[in-house]
């Protein structure tokens, strides 16, 4: 090897160290002491630790509790993120055009980016609270029906999600030339069929963008839940990452850190599947 | 009126404050090639929109053909449009964006009323607009995977397959190369031959309108200056700003005073004197005016015994005004000498057969006396 040659690995060394010590520290490490609690199991003062193997993998992998915890969050993705993409779509599109104020509008959709979980899920259970609530007789998003709370807690984070959602899709219209719309006006297209045929299919990759986001942003839910309900009522809205921090005592880590490593496996799977089915409908620009 | 001329009457487009389009009257005959020349911001664009119908006007009328579309949607117009950019789909094949005005529109067949063509019937349009392009072999292709002389012709194709009454052109060539834009020229003359339909065509570049109009109408600041032939507007401009924006490089434009001795007519500048054509109209004696000679009418002669600065009116029948060569562009077929003359520039340009004259030579500069215009001091109309 030449000089020149040694030199240049050196320097390569040298400028992916500070990146590589990033994911070392916050990546690779507690992946490794994920799968090393895996496999033991603790005592309840988690002073002690014995090896338990795999087997606690597929234990917990093919239990009750991983599987409603699963249910629960596969229930949730599907409530949050079409509904979430619609109406972000329909917001933008609404408040995408030439109008006086319609940066005012613009401001207000996308307020929601400005608050945090927490603040959107207090003020969510406000508004369901059984006593003051507006949305107190709305029985269908009441938080104290086993049958019925997983929505309200949805319902909460789409509307979190939608200022998210109409900004990043505002931005996509934004991008798209204004000639192509004049040109599908000469081609006599009426506003549905613009939509159809040329909109949707030019922002294809903002909304790829966002469906993978929000999955992710679905399969990570807690707050919403711990704020809104704790998992309750009779355990109806225990999504995995609830599951997960409710398996932190030593008796039980080993549990939850199997759990955590599946629920990353779970999303690495759907978004390369995303990727994979929605890349060929995507048309990325010239 | 004709079948597919345009008609502006009184036509007024306002931007708020802006005036874009400023009472333009503007006739376009069936089947011309009509070019919209002015600088950037006159409102040559924002006339084509109009007749597109992606705007509306504030106040006038608008016929195409003998229809009133001033207040006709843009799509029941019957007219396509190039736009400078192209505006092709890009998730579209070339077929599809081909296709695309084919798939909504009402298109009348062999004259017919308006109706919506079968897939087959658009499939065969597709391929025939596709053959008289040369887009045979791309039908299949994406226009990110088209250079951009493909992409224009795509956008040509998509133009011309719904064999509307007016083609609209925005710029249509100033994404395209130098060498490009010279055949595609040829080819726009050529499709405009065969099509025999009307053409408006926008444009800033003087190259373009002299070379494909068979009209061409300059605006300046949203109004009209003045429509004719590109032969018209080059030889007779009917003002110094289009006397100055038409011909390359620019007319010379010189303050000077009209004067008649011994019923000979001239133009005095400066110390110097240039003899007009007779019989031509006339301004009054002794009227203050601006002068304007194009390059290519300016020869130059040395300044002969007699003939020098200071004897003035001694200067000889031909006249001439003098000056010193200041710099010389040799470009190969011809030369531009830059004179300065009585604090003004003057361009001539002659034939480079010659050596090169020395830059600080003085030189006396001729007219041809039936090439010299004059023009009004302030307004800049013409006078003769």
């Amino acid at each position: 090897m030449s000089g020149r040659r040694i030199r240049e690995r050196g320097l390569a060394a040298v400028l992916l160290l500070p990146s590589a010590l990033i994911f070392a520290a916050f990546f690779f490490y507690p992946l490794y002491r994920l799968v090393y609690l895996g496999l033991h199991q603790q005592n309840r003062f988690g002073t002690a630790e014995r090896w338990v193997g795999w087997s606690q993998f597929s234990d917990v992998l093919t239990g009750d509790d991983f599987r409603d915890g699963l249910s629960h969050t596969v229930v949730y993705v599907l409530l949050t993120v079409p509904a979430g993409l619609v109406l972000g779509v329909l917001l933008a599109v609404a408040a995408h055009r030439r109008l006086r104020g319609i940066r005012v509008f613009q401001t207000i959709f996308g307020s929601t980016v400005a608050s945090s979980v927490a603040v959107a899920s207090v003020v969510f259970l406000v508004l369901v609270n059984p006593q003051i609530g507006y949305f107190r007789d709305i029985g269908f998003l009441s938080l104290s029906d086993p049958d019925t709370a997983l929505r309200g807690v949805a319902l909460s984070s789409i509307w979190q999600n939608l200022g998210l959602t109409f900004i990043i899709v505002l931005a996509g219209l934004q991008a798209v030339p204004d000639e192509l719309y004049e040109a599908a006006v000469l081609d006599g297209f009426g506003p549905v069929r613009r939509f159809w045929r040329v909109t949707l299919p030019l922002i294809s990759p903002t909304l790829l963008f966002l469906v993978v986001v929000l999955v992710i942003f679905g399969f990570q839910a807690f707050a919403q839940v711990e704020i809104l309900t704790a998992g309750g009522p009779a355990g109806s809205t225990e999504t995995l990452v609830f599951k997960i921090f409710r398996n932190q005592q030593p008796a039980t880590v080993g549990v939850g850190a199997v759990m955590a490593i599946g629920l990353f496996v779970i999303t690495v799977v759907v978004t390369l599947v995303q990727f994979a089915l929605l890349e060929r409908r995507v048309h990325y620009g010239s | 009126m004709d079948v597919s001329g345009v008609l502006f009457e009184q036509i007024t487009k306002r931007f708020g404050e802006t005036v874009a389009v400023d009472s333009l009257d503007l006739r376009v005959d069936d089947g011309e090639f009509m070019v919209l020349l002015g600088p950037s911001g006159c409102g040559k664009t924002t006339a084509l929109r109009l007749i597109a119908g992606l705007e509306s006007a504030d106040g006038g009328r608008l016929r195409i053909g003998d229809r009133d579309v001033t207040r006709v949607e843009a799509k029941d117009r019957d007219v396509a449009m190039v736009f400078q950019s192209y505006a092709l789909y890009p998730h579209m094949t070339v077929a599809g964006n081909i296709e695309s005005p084919l798939v909504a529109r009402r298109v009348s067949v062999d004259g017919d009323e308006p109706r919506k063509l079968s897939s087959a019937e658009r499939s065969a349009r597709v391929a025939e607009a596709a053959g008289v392009l040369g887009l045979s072999e791309l039908l299949g292709r994406k226009p990110a995977a088209l250079s951009g002389g493909q992409r224009q012709r795509v956008a040509l194709a998509r133009a011309i397959v719904s064999r509307p009454s007016v083609f609209l052109m925005d710029e249509p060539l100033s994404n395209l190369d130098a060498k490009l834009r010279a055949q595609t020229r040829l080819e726009l003359v050529d499709l405009h031959r065969r099509l025999a339909t009307t053409f408006v065509y926008v444009t800033h570049d003087q190259v373009e309108a002299m070379t494909m109009a068979t009209r061409m109408a300059i605006m300046v600041d949203g109004r009209l200056q003045q429509v004719g032939s590109p032969r018209e507007v080059y030889e007779r401009p009917a003002n110094l700003f289009v006397a100055r924006f038409i011909g390359s490089p620019p007319m010379n434009s010189l303050p000077g005073t009209f004067e008649v001795r011994e019923g000979e007519p001239s133009v005095r500048v400066g110390s110097g004197r240039w003899p007009l054509a007779r019989g031509a109209a006339a301004p009054a004696e002794g009227r203050r005016v601006t002068v304007g000679v194009r390059p290519e009418h300016l020869f130059i002669t040395p300044p002969g015994p007699g003939n020098g600065p200071g004897t003035g009116a001694g200067a000889g029948a031909e006249g001439g005004i003098d000056g010193v060569i200041a710099a010389v562009e040799w470009l190969g077929h011809e030369r531009h000498l830059v004179c300065d003359v009585d604090g003004s520039r003057v361009t001539v340009r002659e034939t480079s057969e010659h050596a090169d004259p020395e830059p600080g030579r003085p030189v006396r500069l001729l007219a041809r006396p039936d090439a010299v215009q004059l023009f009004d001091e302030s307004s800049g109309d013409r006078l003769r």
